[in-house]
């Protein structure tokens, strides 16, 4: 009985906790540069996100792999020459809201966010910062953020011979729906 | 009590979506393009894209100073390969050497993959035809056009060890419709074996090598040994070897190799491959 009891309880904070929690396995992240000879484009429709409203906690994770390019060429380029994907197949990021308190989960809008914290790419990681857009739903919480990497951050060596294929910087487009978690 | 939990929470906020491999992904780049040296690799043009084949071979090594080595003499092969599907890639090429015309196409029949379903292994079918088209060396004969046409049927059965390593086996069957007299078998069977290893992302050094099973061929003719390098540069792979065989078919490189490395019959040659895409991959709608 009274382990029936304690269970409960911690099926009752579970449960709050995870109230506050929204995700998505389905989130869109897209990267965009342009160098003189090639423009290079690819789609990740596979992301996973989480965002904790109560603490600000915001973390992403993809697959190296799942990224599509219109050249097949390029994507397995993309991923055996640059990213090695086979070593380091993930791309993680941790951060926080800085400005949580100018957000109100709980009344649809647009609200700026601040978000900062460290981004894993190519097995390095960074601490960074950036700006995104949070648009609060009846449905759930849309996440939009644009920014540039730079490939020798991450240490993405690009050969000189393909100096003019590839760019240094890589604009990186975020589009999520999160869904509340439960 | 709550505050352990949530701590507990906080630190694997993403596993607490990992519920394991949910896809398949299909192993690629086992070899840098379609050709090991002579002959095939695992390796399929991607659907939609031409990839356009340029090789010489060179006359032999040892034939010295005054043919720079052989750099006086060449053949030349012109070819494309072309990715109909995923699976599917038709090519075709043409031969200085005994003025040949080949084709063929390549179906992958297994692929290697890891994730959800995992295969250890990749396996395809390829089979060509190639017609030589050199006069008949005995025109008093009755000869038929048939009588100019080989067949290949190859399984490529390869495996991507890891990053850098992979290896290749090919079963393979030459059938000639005319030989040079009857003591000499139509068909030529011989088992194949190739690797790949990684020296750096862009560079890979390549062997290849077919042992034809004995009592088949005539004894001058040896068997095929090449070694050669793969450099890739974005859209182009240059490939530069060795090898004791002149020809660039099947036909000629596993039946008819008359070159022998220990006496320094070595060509020296390159493939140069240059890819385009013809019909993009579909990314995502925007």
């Amino acid at each position: 009985m009274k382990r029936l009891f304690l269970s409960a309880i911690v099926m009752v904070f579970a449960f709050s906790l995870f109230g506050q929690k929204h995700f998505t396995k389905d989130g869109h992240i897209s990267f965009y540069s342009e160098a003189p000879l090639e423009k290079i484009e690819a789609h990740n429709k596979r992301v996973t996100a989480v965002l904790d409203s109560e603490s600000g906690v915001i973390e992403f994770a993809l697959l190296i792999k799942s990224f599509q390019f219109e050249k097949a060429l390029m994507q397995e380029h993309f991923n055996e020459n640059y990213m090695e994907s086979s070593k380091f197949p993930k791309a993680v990021f941790k951060g926080t809201i800085t400005n949580l308190e100018d957000i109100d989960w709980t009344a649809p809008g647009k609200y700026n966010a601040n978000v900062a914290g460290s981004m894993t790419i190519h097995g390095v990681t960074k601490e960074t910062e950036t700006t995104g857009v949070f648009t609060v739903t009846e449905e759930g919480i849309n996440g939009q953020s644009t920014f540039v990497l730079l490939c020798a951050d991450y240490e993405i060596k690009i050969p000189k011979v393909v100096a003019d294929n590839i760019a240094k910087e890589i604009e990186v487009t975020v589009d999520v729906n999160l869904q509340p978690l439960k | 009590m709550s505050s352990i939990l949530g701590l507990a929470q906080e630190e694997d906020l993403l596993a607490l979506l990992d519920d394991g491999e949910k896809e398949t992904y299909i192993t690629t780049a086992a070899f840098k393009t379609t050709r090991v040296i002579n002959g095939h690799s695992i390796e399929n043009a991607a659907k939609g894209v031409l990839d356009v084949k340029i090789s010489h071979r060179f006359g032999f090594i040892n034939s010295g100073i005054s043919d720079l080595f052989g750099l006086d003499n060449a053949t030349i092969r012109i070819g494309a390969d072309y990715g109909v599907t995923d699976r599917l890639m038709l090519g075709f090429g043409r031969s200085s050497f005994e003025k040949i015309y080949d084709g063929y196409l390549k179906y992958r029949l297994i692929r290697q993959s890891s994730g959800k379903n995992q295969v250890p292994l990749s396996v395809s079918y390829m089979t060509a035809m190639a017609i030589t088209t050199i006069p008949f060396t005995d025109p008093d004969r009755e000869n038929f056009v048939s009588s100019k046409m080989t067949y290949v049927h190859q399984f490529l059965i390869a495996r991507k060890f890891n990053d850098k390593f992979s290896l290749q086996l090919m079963p393979t069957l030459v059938h000639r419709n005319l030989v040079v007299n009857a003591n000499i078998d139509n068909d030529v069977y011989s088992l194949g074996i190739a690797f790949r290893q990684k020296l750096s992302n862009r560079l890979t050094v390549n062997g290849e090598y077919y042992y034809v099973f004995p009592d088949q061929i005539a004894d001058e003719f040896k068997n095929s040994l090449s070694i050669g390098f793969d450099i890739e540069t974005g859209g182009h792979v240059f490939q530069l070897h060795f090898t004791n065989s002149t020809s660039m078919v099947h036909k000629g490189f596993i039946a008819e190799t008359l070159g022998d490395w220990t006496e320094g019959d070595i060509h020296f040659g390159f493939n140069i491959s240059r890819v385009f895409t013809i019909k993009g991959q579909k990314t995502v709608e925007h």
